[in-house]
């Protein structure tokens, strides 16, 4: 079975929704369009030559302050023809939405759950979309670079009540 | 019941709606709560179980106990900081964290990685490949009721952690990998350690086999049990033992060698049917491979150095510190502010012995990763789990849980 270029065989099938092609290290990274994500994943994986069949990994990244500040990447793999492909959808800092790659990588479920939990990033048509890694009841997403590496200060003796103070208990 | 407790209650039933199905809502079917304290759940993973007399009707896995915020405190230390943080994800493949990590900074900054500390990786790699298989077999098999597997397991994991000990200090938390290579060359009694080791564990996994394998206790409640089909297996992520076990041929030390893999002569196991029992004749082989890897890494560890010889990013060694300037400066520079790795990100696997285990490194030309992901196996299988448990009774989950290896830390990280 002849290999097709994943670059070319998307840019001639979606054209405008793929906004940039990157190559780093050998590995290709495709930015593609938030409404196109979906499409573009079916087709990486339906197409003869393509046949991206397995979904390593979704992660994402925030990248305040910069603007778009949230981007998602997956990573693609291909058991029959053994290579790997990013793919790459940037996201406003206001309003992170993008549509969830279920319906086709049912691997995605709980990646995309993850990010959900920990950037904040909401996945539309995800069947299950709830916090995964972090209570039910917790307030904001750990992983922005707004939130701060929250620590305690470890209580002694001497400075018993001082801490004491600022435990979280002690606001009610 | 009072008032708090009636509200207590209502809460849990709008929690429950999205979970479970509407027999479960009418009280046709039982909801109970496994775990976070039991014993067969590796951890401390809740599953919340919907039944029907003693059959599965769904399974809902409830992670996150263990979550420690790993990637985040990544982000706020500098690269090398933070292999030791590696070691204590997946506390049974410390030294394969310490790898896949390394691996992805070398990507990074292009380094290279000198021959001997490649094999040095592989062979304590494999080694960290059987300690866990160990520790696999042992918890799964005391999970379906055979007691002394479990000590004659640790009896041999506990050679291979003094090797552990012997090369880095430590016996779990080894942080030995580095960037460029290793932390230090491996000591003289090393060799013979581990020679020791090869003639003696043979004969050890036979004893294993003649306890299980024909075992018709152990073939009731492993054979048929837990099925994932070839196509269910790879749609859902899975990868390792338990995506072989149901006969994909996908090893990632084959498929995208790496640290020399190709190097090295041996055989991928892979399963049949699919089962809890496949996957189990499947770890039982890795361990006899493994074996086959550490001898062949053994008779042919190439000599001369251990680390890379890029002092921007690879320590001098400390004899060069007395009569070399440009070492003082490099290894005052590599102390205070660490290494700055080139713009870009990628992503490195390798085949943990649970499966896939991917690193993600993003950088912004700082000392410190902008970003690091780690897919782990763990959570990969665990979102598996409804699919493999549905339909079988709870007595046999502990089996099919027992058979994805799964270790929380891994999981939640």
């Amino acid at each position: 079975m002849t290999k097709l270029d994943p670059v070319e065989a998307l840019q001639a099938a979606f054209g405008n929704a793929i906004e940039d092609v990157a190559t780093f290290r050998d590995e290709t990274t495709i930015v593609v369009s938030g409404e196109q994500i979906v499409e573009v994943c079916r087709y990486c994986l339906q197409t003869e030559g393509l046949k991206y069949n397995f979904l390593s990994d979704v992660t994402g990244i925030d990248y305040y302050p910069e603007e778009p500040r949230f981007a998602v990447a997956y990573h693609l793999y291909s058991l029959l023809h053994n290579r790997s492909l990013r793919l790459k959808v940037y996201l406003p800092g206001d309003d992170p939405v993008v549509p969830s790659v279920t319906p086709v990588y049912p691997a995605a479920n709980w990646f995309e759950r993850e990010i959900y939990d920990l950037l904040g990033v909401t996945f539309t048509g995800h069947p299950d979309l709830r916090r995964i890694l972090m209570p039910e009841d917790w307030d904001g997403h750990p992983l922005r670079k707004d939130y701060p590496l929250g620590y305690e200060t470890v209580q002694f003796s001497f400075n018993f009540d001082e801490v004491d103070k600022h435990k979280p208990y002690a606001k009610k | 019941m009072t008032m708090q407790d009636e509200t207590i209650w209502q809460g849990d039933i709008e929690k429950l709606k999205g979970l479970v199905s509407d027999r479960a809502l009418a009280g046709e079917t039982m909801v109970l709560n496994m775990g976070p304290q039991h014993p067969s759940t590796h951890g401390v993973l809740r599953l919340l179980l919907e039944l029907d007399g003693e059959d599965i009707v769904s399974c809902v896995p409830d992670i996150g106990f263990l979550h420690t915020g790993i990637e985040k405190n990544m982000e706020a230390k500098r690269y090398e900081q933070s292999i030791t943080m590696t070691d204590r994800m997946d506390y049974l493949n410390p030294l394969g964290n310490n790898l896949v990590y390394c691996l992805a900074m070398e990507k990074l900054i292009d380094l290279d990685v000198p021959p001997r500390a490649q094999y040095i990786r592989v062979l304590l790699a494999e080694l960290t490949r059987i300690n866990s298989h160990l520790v696999w077999l042992g918890t799964h098999a005391l999970d379906i009721g055979a007691m002394s597997v479990f000590l004659y397991c640790f009896r041999e994991r506990e050679k291979i952690l003094d090797i552990f000990e012997m090369v880095s200090g430590q016996r779990m938390m080894s942080t030995y990998f580095r960037p460029g290579g290793l932390w230090r060359d491996v000591p003289e009694e090393f060799e013979p350690a581990v020679r020791d080791f090869i003639a003696y564990f043979p004969a050890k996994i036979d004893d294993y086999e003649k306890l299980l394998t024909n075992n018709p206790i152990w073939l009731d409640r492993t054979q048929g049990i837990g099925y994932i089909s070839a196509e269910d297996a790879i749609a859902l992520g899975c990868t390792g033992p338990t995506l072989r076990g149901s006969g994909v041929n996908w090893d990632i030390r084959k498929a995208l060698p790496y640290s020399s893999y190709d190097h090295f002569d041996f055989d991928v196991p892979l399963g049949v049917h699919g089962d809890v029992y496949d996957r189990y004749l499947v770890r039982m082989e890795e361990m006899r491979q493994s074996l086959r890897i550490v001898q062949q890494a053994l008779d042919n560890l190439p000599g001369g150095p251990f680390r890379s010889q890029n002092r921007k990013y690879a320590p001098p060694p400390r004899s060069e510190l007395g009569h070399s300037m440009e070492a003082v400066i490099h290894h005052f520079k590599l102390w205070t502010e660490g290494f700055r790795p080139p713009k870009g990100e990628v992503y490195v696997r390798v085949e943990s012995p649970r499966g896939e285990l991917g690193c993600f490194l993003a950088s912004d030309g700082s000392p410190k990763p902008w970003r690091v992901h780690f897919r782990t196996p763990s959570f990969v299988h665990l979102s598996a789990l409804p699919h493999m448990a549905k339909g079988h009774l709870i007595a046999d989950l502990v089996g099919i849980i027992g058979s994805i290896d799964i270790v929380l830390g891994d999981c939640d990280r």
